[in-house]
């Protein structure tokens, strides 16, 4: 993975449908949508706006 | 056309350019590349400027093109030296040169505004020209956008289903994906490690490695052309060493140059470099040929993809699932910079 930068990350954890959304100023949200969880990572700095 | 410009883009392998003149289509672009007496190679457009005659279908005179219709004759830079019949050379007769760099065996050219081209900006590929590493490439025309390949290859799902028998075992479509995108770079990340894992006939006979294995999938795509899969198959719990020694793996830097052609065609370049079996020609040839065996099984898909694509009318809704992580990141970012 990558050393710097402004990072996104999409985590899909083990055993289940689920994903973990982690912006690079800390707020996380989980999904079980790509779509959504895309859209929510690039809002922010407004992550809690009605997608 | 709707491409992403201002890029740079494989535009061919350097062993293909040479004495001759190569004709290829970059971005709806028509270039042609050949090099020159001390080695540069060279790109102009490939249309002379009197009646727009292909110069890939003229002749050389040393380091210049002679257009095969009237004679048009052309410098590297592109400028018009000589025309029939007369002296004076028309003062805008000239082709555009195109900024061409070879890096790392490959040969990229800069698709956008002259003044824009960076060369430090063209990302790496060392191990297809590191004497560490051999490599066996190839290139297969398709005949779908490039978007479709990019989609693909951001997905090794469909290993499991489209490719079992060559790359494809059960653990592939079955284990969960990490995504991660680098804004500032523009890269995307993409990982899939397997443990204990069904190891694949491509990896089982080139490796020689026997029973089940642990499987690196770390993919690297540096939108738009460039994609590098690391793959790393080792012995069921071989991991590497706390100093970073990897000697027990063997390693495959799987590259694709994804290059569009035209906004329905593509160039499929694809290389795979191994750090085993280096001196083994038996293993590169077998490389050489179930890659492309695979990569043409993905041809096959694309252009069939392709044609219902063109078929279907618009506002077509597809659906996508975690799979799709990395393809729904990887088309956001092209999304953006064909914007531009």
């Amino acid at each position: 993975m990558s050393a710097s930068g402004r990072r996104l990350r999409v985590e899909w954890t083990p055993g289940t449908d689920l994903l973990t959304g982690i912006c690079f100023c800390g707020a996380q949200r989980r999904s079980d949508d790509p779509v959504e969880l895309w859209r929510w990572l690039l809002a922010h700095p407004d992550h809690d706006l009605p997608s | 056309m709707a491409f992403p410009r201002n890029q740079w883009y494989v535009a061919a392998y350097g062993s293909e350019v040479g004495d001759g003149l190569l004709a290829r289509t970059i971005c709806g672009e028509p270039i042609v590349f050949y090099r020159t007496r001390d080695g540069r190679p060279v790109g102009l457009a490939d249309r002379c400027v009197h009646r727009r005659y292909p110069l890939s279908a003229s002749h050389r005179d040393g380091d210049r093109i002679v257009c095969g219709y009237h004679g048009f004759t052309y410098d590297p830079d592109g400028v018009c030296v000589a025309v029939p019949g007369q002296r004076r050379v028309p003062r805008t007769a000239r082709v555009p040169r195109y900024h061409v760099v070879e890096q790392d065996s490959l040969i990229w050219v800069w698709i956008g505004d002259d003044d824009k081209a960076d060369p430090a900006a063209i990302p790496r590929a060392p191990w297809l020209d590191s004497p560490d590493y051999v490599t066996v490439r190839g290139m297969e025309p398709l005949a779908a956008r490039y978007e479709l390949l990019v989609d693909n290859l951001m997905d090794l799902s469909h290993e499991t289903y489209l490719h079992a028998g060559y790359i494809g075992t059960p653990e592939v479509a079955a284990t969960p994906i990490t995504t991660e995108v680098d804004e500032e770079a523009g890269v995307i990340y993409v990982s899939r490690r397997m443990k204990d894992a069904e190891c694949p006939p491509f990896y089982a006979k080139s490796t020689g490695i026997e029973g089940r294995i642990d499987r690196w999938q770390d993919i690297e795509y540096h939108p738009p052309c460039l994609y590098l899969l690391h793959s790393r198959i080792a012995p069921t719990g071989v991991e590497p060493g706390p100093d970073g020694d990897d000697s027990r793996a063997c390693h495959a830097e799987i590259v694709y140059a994804i290059t569009p052609e035209t906004e329905t065609t593509t160039h499929d370049f694809w290389m795979v470099a191994r750090d085993f079996a280096l001196d083994d020609e038996e293993v590169s040839a077998f490389l050489a040929e179930s890659n492309r065996t695979v990569v043409l099984q993905d041809v096959e898909a694309l252009n069939l993809l392709e044609k219902v694509i063109a078929a279907e009318p618009e506002g077509y809704q597809e659906l996508s699932i975690n799979i799709d992580t990395g393809g729904l990141a990887a088309r956001r970012m092209l999304q953006r910079m064909t914007a531009r």
